[in-house]
């Protein structure tokens, strides 16, 4: 039971994290079609923010916590929207020019951050708190792991809010549907385009620091392991679908561990297989694609 | 010079070799209804595009009330009162019917990229939403998802959209395509209306039904390959010999 328990809670954890990438790619993906293969790189660079502003070595304060957390935040924001007025808004209506230059973008800031940081990991700083372990029906369970899970839920409660109560979001939300009607009523879509991939970007470097903690080590490839998970989330849940990108993502967590487990190593070859198990079944995904 | 609400000088449209539009000129006053036919394939639906930004010409001009729109957007041409309806849907199907009207009153209003303000909150938005819901006969769906309504009230719905955003200039794409004989006439009417009692709004309509076309167009536009072969009032158009080769066959 304990056992069941921890791979449990460590599996939604996990899912966390993949949701907290993969919900900024989906909603780019289902507003403006581009796939921007970058978005792991943002959680890496949110995450070394967050190390940045730790500086001093060992267990940091809650506060300081709190100051990471939000210096990856505006980092993976700031990181989303210098892409997305550089090199993604140049290339519109130039759907392979656009995902070759984040794929270009991915792989240089990855050797970027190698050449700044090195390529070796370092240790991560986190709140005691965020280490210490708490007993949950005889498993003892580390606090990053509710940290992860209690922060994806807020963010996802926080897209659900600004999706279903204003403007921008009713935008966002039609956009998806139907972006030709809503430009030709009137709307700007990219505008709000560069809101999206600025709060998917911030959900990624937010991610980053939640990483770091989570994993209590940060390396330049952190991002960019994510991402391809991430990328298998988003094509389960339905591409442009908020709901299905979080229900697919707690899948994969938990199907990952448990099987990892219980199956000795099978658990990422198992993600792959559930992957093709809905492209087959449902090739659009477990849920329609809008941003619901 | 007259002011037309609509003009396009010598529009063309290449893309490598093909010649999608060649030298379109086209005019249409305030208040009237153009009705472009064609087969399949003669550039209709390319024109449209031009009209309203989506594609840009290889050459020419295009011109809304007087002014040239050519290099605009396609969104600052909506914003300056262009609107149009897709061939296919123009609706927002996971959005109620009511949010749909109020998206487009809203992109009309101004305001609608502003962060701070919540959805819900326009009241003006609304009561022109319900206004132009209730003159399509679509009232009493408001709260309907639009993706649940019959194929006859989606048309309905893709109408009071264009309404709701309030243009001068109004291009509809095949709005009776898909729709049943018996909606045929309501549907015809409610196109009519769209250039308002004062005949302040100019609709080009892009149809097949040729009764819907001679009973609603003040004009008729011919598109044969990408080219204008006639534009005349539909008894001439009719009439003419080259128009009945090219396109109808056989004389009516």
């Amino acid at each position: 039971m304990s056992t069941v328990i921890l791979l449990a809670v460590t599996g939604l954890a996990l899912g966390a994290l993949y949701f907290l990438i993969a919900a900024g790619i989906s909603l780019a993906f289902g507003l403006m079609h581009v796939l921007n293969f970058a978005h792991g790189a943002f959680l890496t660079i949110g995450a070394y923010a967050g190390y940045l502003v730790a500086s001093g070595g060992g267990d940091v304060g809650t506060g300081r916590f709190v100051l990471m957390l939000a210096a990856g935040t505006l980092a993976g924001a700031l990181a989303a929207v210098v892409t997305e007025l550089l090199l993604i808004r140049p290339l519109y209506g130039n759907t392979h020019a656009q995902l070759l230059v984040t794929v270009g973008l991915s792989l240089a800031l990855v050797a970027l951050i190698e050449e700044l940081a090195g390529s070796d990991a370092r240790g991560y700083h986190s709140p005691g708190w965020a280490n210490a372990t708490t007993e949950i029906a005889g498993s003892a369970i580390r606090g990053s792991r509710f940290l992860a899970i209690g922060v994806a839920v807020l963010v996802l409660a926080a897209l659900v809010v600004f999706l279903r109560r204003t403007r921008y979001g009713l935008i966002i939300r039609a956009g998806v549907e139907n972006r030709s009607m809503v430009t030709a009523l009137g709307i700007d879509v990219r505008r709000a385009f560069t809101l999206v991939f600025a709060l998917g970007g911030a959900a990624a470097g937010l991610g980053g620091v939640i990483a770091g903690s989570y994993f209590g080590q940060v390396e330049p490839r952190v991002g960019t392991g994510l991402f391809i998970y991430a990328l298998i989330v988003i094509v389960i849940g339905g591409l442009g679908s908020l709901t299905g990108t979080a229900v697919a993502a707690v899948l994969v967590g938990l199907l990952q561990q448990f099987l990892n487990y219980y199956a000795a190593g099978v658990g990422d070859l198992s993600v792959l297989a559930l992957l093709a198990l809905v492209l087959l079944a449902r090739p659009a995904g477990l849920f329609r694609s809008t941003a619901s | 010079m007259t002011e037309y609400a609509l003009e396009t000088r010598g529009l063309g449209l290449r893309i490598g070799a093909a010649v999608i539009l060649d030298d379109v000129s086209l005019t249409a006053r305030r208040g009237e209804l153009v009705a472009v036919i064609g087969p399949n394939g003669a550039g209709k639906t390319s024109l449209f595009n031009l009209i309203t930004g989506v594609h840009r010409p290889t050459g020419g001009s295009v011109l809304l009330g007087g002014r040239d729109v050519t290099a605009m957007a396609v969104h600052r041409r909506g914003r300056l009162g262009l609107g149009r309806t897709f061939q296919t849907s123009s609706v927002f199907p996971a959005l109620p019917v009511l949010e749909n009207a109020r998206l487009a009153a809203k992109a009309h209003l101004g305001g609608v990229l502003n962060v701070l303000k919540p959805a819900g909150s326009d009241a003006r938005a609304t009561a022109v939403a319900r206004d132009c819901l209730e003159r399509v006969g679509l009232a009493a769906r408001a709260d309907t998802a639009a993706g649940a309504l019959s194929h006859g009230e989606k048309r309905k719905l893709e109408l009071a959209l264009v309404l709701a955003q309030d243009p001068s200039v109004i291009l509809l794409d095949e709005p009776m395509a898909g729709m049943s004989a018996e909606d045929v006439p309501e549907l015809t009417e409610l196109i009519g209306s769209l250039r308002g009692t004062g005949g302040e709004r100019t609709v080009l309509l892009i149809e097949h039904h040729m009764n819907v076309v001679l009973g609603l167009a003040d004009r008729v536009a011919v598109m044969h390959h990408g080219t204008l072969l006639a534009l005349d009032t539909p008894e001439k158009v009719m009439a003419d010999a080259t128009v009945q080769s090219a396109y109808l066959g056989e004389p009516l």
